[in-house]
């Protein structure tokens, strides 16, 4: 078997304050390569604190997150983003573009930043990505000019941008209709399936969760199934 | 292509088009206002010291020591403790001693011209009338090449000195108050009661009413026989090329003829001075206009900053540091001032010019007399630095804050 795209140990996160409250506890998992893995559980068991934990947008209270094997705990804000901007790729519920932003110019910002291609070649990308998620003629259009389900796709294209091998989703079906969420469903098990990323879904569907290879259900914060 | 970062700086601020034009005319009337007065007070400056330069010698030697004598026990025991009492200086008739081998000294320093001076006070009388001058001998030469007097002659000439040593040069002002006019005679009397009728040659008007009603000039000679000081000079007025080595030259020359040398920054010291604390005011008062614009900025950015929280975690998440995100926001004021400069400086122009139509009469002077303005490009480069670093100040706050955002904090909320 090939090394874990991300392997956590024994991920605890409290909230400290007056009453502690723990998010996550002593969560061991470990994702790999072309895996499509869902996040389950009730309202407040901990799943998108989880994912946050895994996506390096949280620190953990305790417990270590290997990304490729490579220790994160020890990385300081700066290296943790640069991180996040070369390996991971985020899709939240809400889609998150943003507003000023036409959508082909959603998907080039990180290209931008990584700043790693050409102008011409960045949005080639952006509009190579846009098309491959059936959005091609929707480029130019500010996110308020498209559908929820488009946004949505628009998202997972700019999540897709920098070519990452982790795909993390925060209830990305949520907001949408059935056919949109089918298909942003499809969307993201075809990148696990066929060009081998990993895609952790955190998700309240159960369809959804069934069409994934492996679920992880989360209760109390703490992981009860599928690690 | 501009940046990412300017890019994203410039949609924030476009997507909230009329707090930013509101911020933006704060910066554009501080900028202007901060260019008006600033070049108005640099101006009026400028022309104080012109005016003191070009009217008054750059140094002046005069007949007087800056500190007593070294007696001879105090020279020979330079190190010892010598005390003398009762040491009385030797009455001598006032003036510089041998001025006219100072004067030979002189001619050797480059850049330099110098003329001695007898000033003593007389009374100047016609009809019936007494007026207390101030009688200034010079050599005719002198008085055109140290003076400016040349420049503000509006009868006669100080040229016709030459060929009539009787003859005196005085002002308008005083003119008027005796009822005199160009060719007529007036009668000076010394204080020690010498009397003398010169020809009035020439007359001149500076628009100063105390100079013009209390100089008069006439030949050296002539002043040294009425005042009964032959062969003294009170004093040696120089002139230099640059007016501003005066300072430098001064001790020179003092160390050279060992009388007190004066330099014009020395002799207006307060006045300098007094020009410093001026200008600190100015500044304050108008740098005050920009930090109530730079206040509209940090309100405008502020705005931004919390509306965008969302925006700010999301691109945190997709691994811009924090220090992208402050970029963003400090661009954001650095546009604004950039745009408030580039605006605030015409308008302020325009201001300038219009400050430079109005005509006043200040007290001592006698004739309508424009502001100065200072044009100098640095006044501009001075207002839009201040306009741009209140604008960067005023975005600082703000985008350390927008920086600090925990984007999971927000993530979690917009759940």
């Amino acid at each position: 078997m090939t090394d874990p795209v991300i392997e956590a140990e024994r991920l605890t996160r409290r909230l400290p304050g007056e009453i502690t409250v723990t998010l996550v506890s002593d969560a061991s998992l470990a994702v790999y390569e072309g895996e499509f893995v869902a996040i389950t559980g009730a309202s407040g068991s901990g799943k998108s604190s989880l994912l946050y934990l895994l996506g390096l947008l949280d620190r953990p209270t305790s417990g270590h997150i290997r990304l490729h094997g490579r220790e994160t705990s020890t990385l300081d804000e700066d290296a943790l983003a640069e991180l996040r901007l070369e390996q991971l790729g985020f899709v939240f519920q809400f889609h998150f573009l943003l507003p000023e932003f036409s959508a082909l110019e959603n998907v080039m910002l990180p290209m931008q930043r990584l700043d790693r291609l050409r102008q011409t070649e960045i949005e080639a990308r952006a509009r190579e990505l846009l098309a491959s998620l059936d959005l091609a003629g929707e480029g130019n259009k500010l996110p308020r000019q498209l559908s929820g389900g488009q946004s949505q796709r628009v998202a997972i294209a700019r999540a897709l941008a920098n070519d990452p091998l982790l795909i993390l989703a925060d209830e990305p079906t949520g907001n949408l209709d059935s056919n949109a969420s089918a298909n942003v469903q499809n969307i993201l098990a075809e990148l696990a399936h066929r060009h081998g990323r990993a895609v952790i879904v955190v998700t309240h569907d159960r369809d959804f969760a069934a069409a994934a290879d492996r679920v992880i259900e989360m209760s109390d914060a703490r992981i009860v199934r599928g690690a | 292509m501009i940046g990412l970062a300017p890019s994203i700086a410039l949609k924030h601020l476009l997507a909230r088009r009329r707090q930013s034009l509101v911020s933006l005319s704060g910066i554009v009337l501080g900028c202007a206002f901060f260019l008006a007065v600033s070049s108005l007070m640099q101006g009026s400056e400028n022309d104080f010291i012109r005016r003191l330069v070009d009217n008054s010698p750059h140094i002046t030697i005069q007949d007087e020591f800056r500190n007593p004598h070294l007696q001879p026990a105090e020279q020979l025991y330079p190190a010892a403790a010598v005390e003398i009492r009762q040491v009385k200086p030797l009455t001598e008739t006032r003036g510089i001693r041998g001025y006219p081998q100072i004067m030979a000294g002189l001619q050797t320093m480059p850049g330099l011209r110098a003329a001695p001076v007898l000033a003593g006070q007389a009374l100047a009388s016609f009809a019936g009338k007494d007026i207390a001058v101030t009688l200034n001998g010079m050599t005719p030469a002198a008085v055109a090449d140290v003076t400016t007097i040349r420049n503000y002659m509006i009868a006669g000439s100080i040229d016709e000195l030459v060929a009539n040593p009787d003859g005196i040069i005085l002002g308008d002002g005083l003119a008027r108050k005796l009822s005199l006019s160009l060719g007529e005679n007036v009668t000076i009397t010394a204080p020690a009661g010498q009397v003398h009728t010169f020809k009035i040659l020439g007359l001149f008007h500076t628009g100063r009413a105390n100079y013009d009603e209390t100089q008069i000039f006439a030949d050296l000679k002539r002043v040294q026989a009425l005042l009964r000081r032959l062969n003294r000079a009170n004093s040696i007025i120089l002139k230099l090329d640059d007016p501003w080595r005066a300072q430098a030259a001064s001790g020179e020359i003092e160390r050279r003829v060992g009388y007190k040398s004066l330099s014009w920054q020395e002799a207006n010291e307060d006045l300098m001075s007094t020009l410093k604390t001026r200008n600190i005011i100015m500044y304050t008062v108008v740098s005050a206009v920009l930090i109530v614009a730079a206040f509209g900025i940090y309100n405008v950015i502020s705005t931004v900053v919390l509306e965008k929280q969302r925006d700010i975690a999301i691109l945190k998440s997709m691994g811009f540091r924090a220090g992208d995100i402050r970029r963003i926001f400090v661009i954001q004021g650095v546009l604004l001032g950039l745009a408030g400069s580039a605006l605030g400086l015409p308008f302020g122009a325009g201001l300038m010019y219009g400050l430079m139509q109005i005509r006043l009469k200040f007290p001592g002077s006698t004739d309508l007399v424009a502001l100065p303005i200072d044009w100098s490009w640095l006044q501009f480069a001075i207002a839009a630095a201040f306009a741009i670093g209140a604008a960067l100040c005023a975005a600082w706050l703000p985008a350390r804050k927008a920086a600090s955002v925990q984007p999971v904090d927000i993530l979690r909320g917009a759940q």
